[in-house]
């Protein structure tokens, strides 16, 4: 066996003569210039709360500022409810549930689901930049997975609207009334689809809060409610903090409630709901091992490994936070992904260039700073890259913390932000066993090129969605969901769907 | 050990690729925005970047004379570069020699190896080499033997590369992996390493001879560069790439300098480490730059043909 490797080893021999090691140069050669975006958002400067088909004040005459945290500049002002704007929804949704929606044959829900997701494409730009700025996240995401995902939810669930009675054959489905649903600011629109569509297919009414720092899409989609003649009361948007939402998740005519957001207020949200015979969905918090073999496509691995913990800032439930990577290679992909990061581009997230864009809220920067701050009084190694970050607005740097151990904070705690935590194994059952070791089950991910070793892992996982070669891959049609304190119920397919509906 | 346990180890040290991250990566780079001066900066770069290339069975000195003229003042405006190199069959390279004389910023790169199926005996191919070195070609553009890598003969392919390298001297070697005949990209990222030990800094490996079906693809590219970068870290040795065939729009130039800026960076972006093997991405290089100038698109006939499409 002569040069096919043999020269191989006399290249290395030159390296360690003393030459300094070979790096690239991401440099500014070729920088590229602005690119923002340029569809109008048509915001209007102050959105009232969307009840029984109209754009009504609230009660008490309060509203609330909703900030573009690229520029920490105020966007439009929002109607802050209160319990009593609470209950006039839930009235207006009951009446509704009775009246029309409930009793309207499925074939005719459907047209209107479908007209919903019509609308929502025809004005897809303009839903993303008004994303994007409410946000802070790029706008290629917005652009590329948010919105038309969001579509993608309406149009599957339209499609069951008139096939309720396969959903549990030989059995009759029918809606449940009138259900509660707060949702998070991490994916503000898509988030309000998950959440709408399965429910208005299963004929069911809906009172729905978005999050405080993320409610201008949720009511731009309450404009496309009244383009599409959704018969009043069918959706009710209420808008506000969290007394608010805890008013959502309280009212007595709620006969289910669904919560996507933090491991910590849905305790809350379940104790003060032990002893009602809601029902209750739960979408919360994850930690989710990212687990690299030996033997992976490195360079794909290293790819999923930058979209599992730096898409949408790493404001993801099912983030891979933590990444665990086999001993033999871990040198090997740590160093990959540091070159991988440094060139993402970190900025105005309006650009169209933009890979990470702006932290959500300042609570949320200041969160992340603190879990950061934790990691490297721990004694973990942190890289970040030297990007500029713009002046003015919430910005943080993707950030790899390596030689951390399962007992540091950034290890175990949900950070929600950028910040990835490189731990190592070396077999099989120690990835197991350390991908397990976690309050969380909501995601995992496996790159391996050996199948027998992806289909092993995921019966050993304990997480609602595993991803094998690939990961943060969404679909309607696949059920997504958590295990432990992750949460439970279904989002997604005919699971999800099923949530919404009880067997009569 | 049998040539084919060899191949086996190789194959397995050089790690494998996932064809749908691989193709996943790429299609990033289609949604970079480029504008401005930005655009104006790549386009240009694009201009020097490319070979021009003719290769057909019907070339003739006046073609190829031509050829070159447009090679060396590619558009009216002065300000354009000249292209890097142009790209002719061996016969052709004396024409080409006496069309740009001795001292040409324009380099003459020719095919040889029995272009494009490699199918003749080594000494035959060796003596082409030979031949369009002495006409004065700079650089030799030879194919692998694709037979004998796909049949695992592994040692074989490299032996013929080293072969092909001694009878370059001094000119430049690329080594056309003609990626559409490997078919997978772990055997296109195994051919780049077996050619890549052998090469020497400066050398490149390129995709195709463009005489097949499917040529130079993002994916394809994104996996020769990946292997360059690699290799270039476990090394100190930095290999160029000519991705080749196929690449007819600003556009798609652009999107493969954008991969070669994101993969290798600023030390790739010049025509000694990345070339485009084209002839009709020329004149749409040039119409961009003028849409960027003048803010209006120029009728096709306002630039001067000087090869046929490739």
């Amino acid at each position: 066996m002569a040069t096919v490797s043999a020269k191989k080893s006399t290249h290395s021999a030159t390296r360690t003569s003393g030459r300094p090691a070979p790096e690239l140069i991401f440099g500014d050669l070729w920088e590229y210039d602005p690119s923002p975006e340029t569809a109008d958002p048509k915001l209007k400067g102050r959105y009232e709360l969307f009840i029984d088909g109209k754009f009504v004040a609230p009660a008490a005459g309060k509203y609330f500022d909703s900030i573009n945290p690229a520029t920490e500049q105020k966007l439009a002002e929002i109607a802050q409810a209160e319990a009593s704007d609470v209950d006039r929804a839930y009235q207006a949704a009951k009446k509704a549930a009775a009246g029309v929606w409930g009793k309207m044959p499925g074939k005719d829900r459907g047209k209107y689901i479908y007209r919903i997701a019509r609308l929502l494409q025809d004005r897809a730009r303009e839903f993303a930049v008004a994303e994007t700025l409410d946000g802070g996240k790029p706008i290629k995401e917005s652009r590329d997975f948010d919105v038309p995902m969001a579509a993608a939810h309406f149009f599957y669930h339209a499609g069951w609207a008139d096939k309720l009675d396969y959903v549990a054959p030989g059995r009759r489905v029918v809606p449940l009334g009138v259900v509660g649903q707060v949702i998070p600011w991490n994916f503000p629109l898509l988030m309000l689809a998950w959440k709408l569509a399965p429910a208005l297919a299963m004929g069911n009414c809906v009172v729905i809060k978005p999050a405080e720092t993320t409610s201008i899409t949720a009511l731009k989609l309450a404009e496309l409610f009244q383009d599409a003649g959704l018969p009043p009361g069918v959706v009710n948007i209420v808008t506000g903090f969290g007394d608010t939402g805890a008013a959502v998740m309280a009212h007595p005519i709620a006969a289910k409630v669904a919560f996507t957001g933090s491991t910590e207020v849905g305790k809350i949200i379940m104790k003060s709901l032990a002893g009602t015979d809601k029902k209750m969905t739960m979408e919360l918090g994850g930690k989710a091992a990212n687990i690299v073999f030996a033997d992976a496509p490195i360079d794909q691995a290293v790819e999923g490994i930058v979209n599992g913990i730096f898409f949408n800032q790493g404001h993801v439930c099912c983030a891979g936070s933590r990444l665990l990577v086999q001993e033999s290679v871990a040198a090997e992909v740590l160093a990959k992904l540091k070159n991988r990061i440094k060139v993402l581009r970190v900025g105005n997230p309006i650009d169209k260039n933009t890979d990470i864009g702006a932290i959500n809220s300042k609570e949320q920067l200041t969160t992340i700073q603190r879990l950061v701050a934790s990691g490297v009084k721990e004694g973990a190694t942190m890289f970040q890259p030297a990007c500029k970050l713009p002046a003015k607005g919430y910005y943080f740097r993707p950030t790899v913390f390596s030689n951390v151990t399962m007992s540091h904070r950034i290890a175990r705690e949900e950070i929600f932000g950028p910040v990835l935590s490189v731990l190592t194994f070396r077999t099989v059952d120690e990835a197991i066993e350390k991908a397990n070791n976690t309050a969380y089950g909501l995601s995992a991910g496996v790159w391996t090129d050996k199948g027998s070793r992806i289909l092993k892992m995921s019966t050993e996982l304990k997480a609602g969605v595993i991803w094998a070669n690939t990961f943060n891959k969404f679909d309607p049609t696949s059920p997504f969901g958590g295990y432990k304190e992750s949460g439970f119920g279904r989002e997604g397919g005919r699971q999800g769907l099923f949530d919404y509906g009880k067997l009569s | 050990m049998s040539d084919q346990a060899a191949h086996r180890r190789f194959v397995k040290e050089i790690g494998s690729v996932d064809a749908v991250g691989i193709e996943e990566r790429v299609a990033k780079y289609a949604t970079r925005s480029i504008k401005n001066a930005s655009k104006i900066f790549g386009l240009r770069l694009a201009v020097t970047m490319v070979d021009l290339t003719t290769l057909e069975g019907k070339d003739t000195p006046g073609k190829v004379a031509s050829l070159c003229v447009k090679a060396l003042q590619p558009h009216d405006d002065p300000t354009v570069p000249c292209v890097a190199a142009v790209c002719v069959y061996p016969s052709m390279v004396k024409y080409a020699r006496r069309a740009l004389g001795d001292k040409s910023p324009v380099r003459i790169a020719s095919v040889a190896t029995a272009f494009p199926s490699g199918q003749a005996p080594l000494k035959t191919r060796l003596a082409e080499v030979t031949a369009a070195v002495g006409d004065g070609a700079d650089e030799v553009d030879m194919v692998i033997n694709r037979g004998a890598f796909l049949a695992g003969e592994f040692q074989r392919v490299q032996d013929e590369i080293v072969a092909v390298r001694d009878a370059c001297g001094r000119a430049t070697l690329k080594v056309i992996l003609e990626v559409s005949e490997l078919e997978t990209y772990d055997q296109i990222r195994a051919a780049s390493f077996l050619a890549m030990r052998v090469l020497r800094p400066g050398d490149f490996i390129k995709t195709s001879t463009g005489k097949t079906s499917v040529n130079a693809t993002l994916g394809n590219n994104q996996v020769m560069i990946e292997a360059i970068r690699d290799f270039y870290l476990e090394t100190g040795i930095a290999i160029a790439m000519k991705p080749a065939g196929g690449i007819r729009t600003a556009k798609q130039a652009l999107q493969f300098l954008i991969a070669v800026k994101e993969t290798l960076g600023d030390d790739w972006l010049n025509n000694t480490r990345y070339r485009f093997g084209a002839s009709s991405l020329l004149n749409d290089l040039l119409r961009q730059i003028e849409k960027q100038r003048t803010g209006a698109y120029q009728a096709p006939y306002y630039f001067s043909e000087a090869a046929e499409s490739y």
